[in-house]
């Protein structure tokens, strides 16, 4: 098998070398092979166990067990409760989860290839119903489910050799299996690759599962499974961790920054497959399946039902980020959502924060922003004309104010004053910027017509838009022109008039 | 609602009395028999199995009915009945051998009994445990049908009670109003014996369906389950099947059945 596998690589070469591509070959010979083998099972057996028994480290979510840090296969002892008990879904929402260790997911086991791993499994005494565990790791009919089947109050113990390294999936397949894992039965069994996981600097168990209640989403009290909605695949919650807020707030996930985080992310469903993704983060390495391979630089990663991935990521920036599945309405409205919050110095030159909070005119001004762009950057470098000035304020006015002073300043009989050829204006242009800062409330007269509206304030326009603005009104439609700098315009705002409107 | 109820109340009486109207022993309610559609798929008996007329126990054993069984037959009590018929944790949670004590109330249903011991109880009372189809064709009415299997608030009241833990103390025997047939805490007090509980042979691995594993299974005795909405019927089966005749828990109890003469 491996010398015909030999033979299409070098086949391949020379196709890549034969379609012309200059130094290709000497490429090929410098990578790294890619597609070695671990060999599977039929490598996965390291020999008899050495050295006196262990006892496996079991971890309640999120915590993951210390690496094993053998160089030698063992025979590994795990002792795992099967543990009815009512526990918070949501807020003021419980259920009756079965539990594997006590919590959802059940407990971590942590056991490297080629070691002889010996299961009891216990049901405790006051469980109404058997149980038995399928471990994705084991080789052997049904995981070890028909060698553990367990009524209560009894233990029940089989004995397997990890012949795989990957993260497994384990659960209840008890009749009926379903209700068994909708109701909260599985965790992550983690067999180790002989030479062990690359040291990280933070590792977590996080897994995601579906939950099918007969009342609705976050309805108080206690909730009875729902068997119509679990065929369905209509779930109520679908959360990481068995528990809306099981990983938000007190009980985020930390790190810090510079620090290399792993998370050992499996999915017991029993229905939906995952899209997990870290929202602001990307995975520097995704072992996907769960295998002896890794991807690199990976946005969101698919866990199927009944599957696991592991991935890395290295912290550079300080926040909150938030793990979901990306089917994203299962994040917002059913609580798949956990954050993981890293401290440490901001890294601006990786990313800034916040820089500007401006007005965006948008399409309001379309006829020509770009003069108002070039004013903008006249002002900057101090070479600011009346001229960019007028155009950058016909620009404006077009978005704000031709809306009741019209385009060409006549303004509407009876309603909004003119601006064009205003003797109210002429009598004092100062009187412009200071009115559109502030509004203008009460009778005024202009050109003979009286007018009684309320002018808002346009308070949103910024010191220098309100300057082009009135050196715009000024300069047109017969006024008497002369020109409104920011400077006056700042000096404006902060004094307001006896007449200024509070807006509508 | 509350008029519902009481209209429910009204039909169990009217029920009750009808049923009752046989030559029932006192404690026991008479069933007239006919054919049941079990959950169970019989290969034998596709349009349902046949059952004969019985009579039931009302409610389930008590300790204090139990006790004064062992008072009667020593050989039954904690600590001398062999453990090949009743194992160590055998009527543990009373206080001595002969004693109740406040962990078992006099009408609390008796648990921690293996199933020799309800068998040998039964047949002290001439009597005997009942069979599968007989509990399950009891155990299909609620309060006003005798067949509610159908209804899905049926099967969530039951569900309730099967997915709680039994780590709070039981109710007594005899709370809950009658079924149909004028039988108490069917359901929702403790897991019952039956007499051919070994014969329910669940899959330790629920998977397993179409791969049967045939050295389970005798002749026409062969049985599986089809119908995914009576799971908890199912769950009924699995938890017996899961068991031995030695062994005792927290939450199984029995009652005692008669054949019709």
């Amino acid at each position: 098998m491996i010398k015909r596998f030999a033979r299409v690589f070098v086949v391949a070469a020379c196709v890549a070398a034969a379609a012309g591509c200059g130094g290709k070959e000497k490429a090929v010979d410098g990578e790294k092979p890619v597609a070695t083998e671990s060999g599977g099972s039929l490598k996965g057996d390291l020999g008899p166990p050495q050295g006196p028994d262990v006892r496996a480290v079991l971890t309640t979510p999120p915590m993951v067990p210390p690496a094993t840090g053998r160089k030698t296969p063992a025979r590994v002892i795990v002792e795992l409760d099967v543990i009815e008990k009512e526990m918070p879904i949501s807020e003021g929402v419980t259920y009756t989860f079965w539990t594997f260790g006590g919590t959802v997911p059940g407990s971590f086991i942590r056991v490297r290839q080629g070691d002889t791993v010996v299961l009891h499994l216990r049901n405790m005494p006051h469980s109404k119903m058997p149980h038995n565990i399928d471990l994705h790791g084991v080789t052997g009919p049904g995981g070890g489910a028909a060698s553990s089947f367990t009524a209560p109050g009894h233990v029940s113990r089989f004995t397997f050799k990890a012949l795989n390294a990957g993260l497994f999936v384990y659960h209840c397949a008890t009749a009926p299996v379903g209700m068994h894992i909708a109701n909260g039965m599985y965790g992550l069994i983690l067999v180790e690759p002989p030479e062990g996981m690359p040291k990280v600097d933070r590792e977590y168990y996080v897994m995601q599962g579906d939950f099918y209640t007969t009342g609705k989403y976050r309805e108080k009290g206690l909730q009875p499974f729902d068997m119509e909605k679990a065929i369905d695949e209509r779930p109520t919650y679908v959360l990481f961790n068995g528990m809306e807020g099981a990983l938000t707030g007190d009980k985020a996930l930390t790190a810090k920054t510079g620090e290399t985080v792993r998370l050992y992310v499996g999915n017991g469903g029993p229905n939906l497959v995952s899209s997990f993704h870290v929202i602001g983060e990307i995975f520097d390495k995704v072992w996907f399946e769960g295998g002896t391979r890794f991807q690199e630089n990976v946005q969101t990663t698919l866990i199927p039902a009944g599957g696991a991935a592991i991935m890395d990521f290295h912290i550079e920036v300080p926040g909150s980020y938030v793990l979901v599945d990306h089917s994203i309405f299962r994040a917002f409205n059913k609580g798949a959502l956990a954050i993981l919050k890293a401290e440490g110095p901001e890294r601006k030159d990786i990313y800034s924060g916040k820089e500007v909070d401006a007005m965006y005119i948008g399409d309001r001004a379309s006829a020509n922003l770009s003069a108002v762009s070039q004013a903008t950057t006249a002002a900057k470098t101090g070479a600011l004309t009346a001229e960019d000035q007028v155009k950058a304020g016909e620009a404006l006015f077009a978005g704000t104010c031709s809306t009741c002073h019209q385009a060409n300043g006549q303004g509407m009989p009876g309603v909004f004053p003119p601006l064009a050829g205003s003797d109210f204006i002429a009598a004092d242009p100062k009187r412009v910027p200071s009115i559109i800062l502030h509004g203008l409330v009460g009778k005024v007269t202009v050109n003979g017509k009286e007018y009684n509206s309320n002018m808002p304030p346009m308070s949103q326009l910024t010191d220098d838009e309100v300057a082009n603005i009135a050196t715009y009104v000024l300069n047109s439609w017969g006024n008497p022109g002369g020109r409104v700098t920011k400077e006056e315009a700042t000096a404006l705002r902060a004094a307001k008039p006896a007449t200024a409107s509070e807006g509508h | 609602m509350r008029a519902v109820v009481a209209g429910a109340w009204a039909l169990t009486c009217l029920a009750t009395f009808a049923v009752a109207a046989g030559n029932a022993a006192p404690g026991y309610a008479g069933l007239p028999g006919g054919t049941f559609k079990s959950a169970l798929a019989y290969e034998d008996a596709k349009q349902g199995v046949r059952i004969a007329p019985f009579s039931l126990m009302r409610k389930p054993v008590t300790n204090g009915e139990f006790l004064a069984f062992v008072r009667a037959h020593p050989e039954w009590q904690r600590g001398r009945a062999p453990k090949i018929f009743a194992e160590g944790r055998y009527l543990e949670h009373w206080q001595g051998p002969t004693t109740l004590g406040d962990r078992a109330l006099p009408e609390q249903p008796v648990t921690w009994v293996s199933w020799f011991a309800a068998d040998a109880y039964c047949a002290s009372v001439g009597a005997r445990l009942p069979s599968w189809n007989e509990w399950e064709y009891a155990a299909a009415a609620d309060e006003t049908r005798r067949d509610a299997r159908n209804d899905p608030a049926w099967r969530e009241r039951i569900l309730a009670w099967q997915s709680r833990p039994s780590d709070a103390a039981l109710p007594r025997a005899g709370l809950q109003a009658p079924n149909a047939y004028g039988l108490q805490d069917m359901h929702g007090l403790v897991w019952e014996w039956t007499d051919d509980f070994a014969s329910l042979l669940v899959s330790g691995d629920d998977r397993n369906q179409g791969d049967a594993d045939r050295n389970k299974f005798c002749g026409a005795g062969a049985l599986s389950t089809d119908d995914r909405d009576n799971y908890v019927v199912l769950m009924r089966v699995a938890m017996l099947s899961s068991l031995e005749a030695r062994d005792a828990t927290a939450n199984l109890g029995f009652r005692c059945a008669r054949s019709v003469r």
